[in-house]
């Protein structure tokens, strides 16, 4: 009895304290937020109340709008592109190669690095060295940077996105791989499943997990994309790299848009919820069918 | 693709291909160290003049871009700040994970209490930044120790569902005797349960470290009224300093990337399978 109470005494004294350090820091923020965004505030002095209005015009503003429509496109776009890439490295990661321990710590590197620096080393490339490479082979419309083109600069932060997520991905589809029993080929091979039909009926349906973890992973982060266009575009040109996260940086901390912008915050965060519920529900339904 | 179990010529091919891939790899690596070692005088509008290896390997650029954007000072916090995170994630994450971990299947407080910290995880920093920013303020918190106390709280979800979902392996048994032996669960915990966590510790203290190592939001956000930069906060806001210079720029890049290039060096293997297991699990 003397120990019951014990142990139940240290854990309330180990909960109690980490439990208020992350109310203090997690909840209170996020309830503060949501209040914030029932108000005209613009970071400082007086404000008042405003109920629904933040909420009705952040439907109406286009900025926003424009915003939401870039970061769900690129989400979606450099989602696929990084998935059908990693699938493949792993696959020739996994394969019987010389020198796989070298390889796969390679393909990782882009990882570890900061994507902030990532982004300004990318942002020279596609500033000075794509446009004079394009010169020399004579590609008209890539001579000028893609970075300063409303409707292609967008391809330039998917391509540094993709670059980093790859390697995360990969290695993650590479340990899926190894969950794969050799005999389940051997068993395949009987049955003369070769090449992609083997990839399609044999070895995909029993990665699904990993597919599942990569996708939630990737389209999490990717709607939450910040540095690469600090690096590359700071949102430009005219606006047409703002992604949700940037609009709210930008226009909450230093335009004087508090209020606002805590509205849009308020939706980002229902938008991610539910697109991270809804993922996982989805992938745990096609895991139970398989 | 289909050389996974037929060794053979098929596999040359897939060596190529990788060799030839890891060149999108190797190139923006190769071009962040020609430009940090060359004078801008080297730099024609030419490619080539742009490629080529510069014709003195000085580190003079190194030296000015140390002192442009105070690379010591930076490189100090950032280390101060990984280095507490990761360690205070370590201590508090654990011990939560413990308390939660052993007691969420019997106590709806403890379930209740998990399931509200581990969803968390959904909270993007975006709505936390503003209301953040004021209330660090507030609290004389906007500096590097408000930083390090956000972090904790960031990275909590994450590590605590870690923690707790490595505790279902770990028998009870174990602490049953020594509770006999007369034991308190706090000695117990730290004499047998943090130990035995030891895989669990070197898997969070990598994904922790990475994220924190490399964040940028947050100390823009937290520390912008002091003078006080982290490494990838100093790239931030020295930028426009280094104007058109982009010789002294790509040094200080360079400067930034190779602590972590070294940690990668050293510890790649800690580094893959932290990463795998904390995705993973």
């Amino acid at each position: 009895m003397k120990h019951e109470n014990d142990r139940k005494r240290t854990f309330l004294l180990i909960t109690i304290p980490i439990l208020a350090l992350f109310i203090c820091f997690n909840t209170i923020p996020l309830i503060r937020g949501a209040m914030y965004s029932f108000t005209n505030s613009r970071g400082f002095g007086s404000f008042e109340w405003v109920g629904f209005r933040n909420y009705a015009d952040l439907f109406t503003d286009s900025r926003v709008g424009k915003s939401y429509l870039f970061t769900v496109k690129l989400a979606l776009v450099t989602t696929i592109v990084v998935n059908v890439l990693s699938l493949i490295l792993a696959l020739g990661l996994n394969s019987k190669i010389r020198a796989k321990g070298f390889f796969r710590g390679a393909y990782f590197l882009p990882n570890i690095l900061g994507s902030l620096v990532v982004g300004y080393i990318f942002n020279y490339f596609f500033t000075y060295i794509l446009p004079a490479l394009a010169d020399m082979i004579g590609i008209e419309s890539l001579r000028s940077s893609i970075l300063s083109s409303p409707s292609r600069a967008w391809i330039g932060v998917m391509i540094v996105c993709a670059w980093q997520a790859i390697a995360m991905n990969t290695i993650i589809y590479i340990s899926g791989l190894q969950t794969v029993p050799e005999d389940v080929y051997e068993a395949g091979g009987l049955d003369g499943a070769t090449g992609w039909k083997r990839f399609r009926h044999l070895t995909f349906p029993l990665i699904i997990p990993f597919f599942s973890i990569n996708m939630v992973l990737s389209v999490k982060n990717f709607l939450m994309v910040f540095d690469q266009i600090v690096a590359l575009t700071k949102g430009g040109p005219s606006q047409s790299t703002e992604s949700i996260s940037y609009l709210i940086y930008n226009n909450g901390m230093a335009g004087g848009q508090f209020g606002f912008q805590s509205a849009n915050a308020v939706v980002f965060f229902i938008v991610i919820v539910v697109i991270s519920v809804a993922q996982m529900k989805f992938s745990s339904s096609k895991e139970e069918q398989l | 693709m289909k050389n996974t179990t037929s060794p053979g010529k098929s596999n040359t091919a897939v060596l190529i291909l990788l060799i030839l891939g890891l060149s999108t790899i190797a190139f923006p690596l190769y071009l962040t160290v020609v430009i940090a070692f060359k004078q801008p005088s080297e730099m024609t509008n030419s490619i080539s003049g742009i490629l080529s290896l510069p014709k003195t390997w000085s580190l003079n650029n190194f030296r000015e871009a140390m002192e442009v954007t105070d690379f010591w000072n930076s490189l100090k916090n950032s280390l101060l700040i990984s280095v507490l995170t990761v360690g205070l994630s370590i201590i508090l994450h654990s011990l939560m994970g413990y308390a939660l971990g052993r007691n969420k299947a019997s106590s709806k407080f403890y379930n209740f209490v998990y399931l509200f910290i581990v969803s968390g995880m959904f909270v993007p920093f975006a709505i936390l930044m503003m209301p953040l920013a004021k209330q660090t303020a507030e609290m004389g918190l906007a500096n590097w120790f408000g930083v390090i106390l956000l972090y904790v709280v960031f990275y909590m979800p994450m590590n605590i569902m870690l923690y707790s979902g490595y505790l279902v392996n770990i028998p009870l048994a174990l602490e049953e005797a020594a509770r006999v032996d007369g034991a308190s669960t706090w000695r117990t915990y730290w004499s047998i349960i943090f130990p035995i966590m030891r895989p669990m510790h070197a898997t969070v203290a990598v994904i922790t470290a990475l994220a924190v190592w490399n964040d940028v939001m947050t100390p823009l956000v937290i520390m912008a009224g002091t003078a006080q930069n982290t490494l990838p906060l100093a790239q931030l806001n020295f930028q426009s300093q280094f104007g058109t210079n982009y010789n002294l720029a790509f040094a200080s890049y360079l400067l930034s990337l190779i602590p972590i290039l070294v940690f990668y060096l050293v510890c790649q293997k800690q580094i893959l399978n932290g990463v795998v297991n904390g995705a993973v699990k």
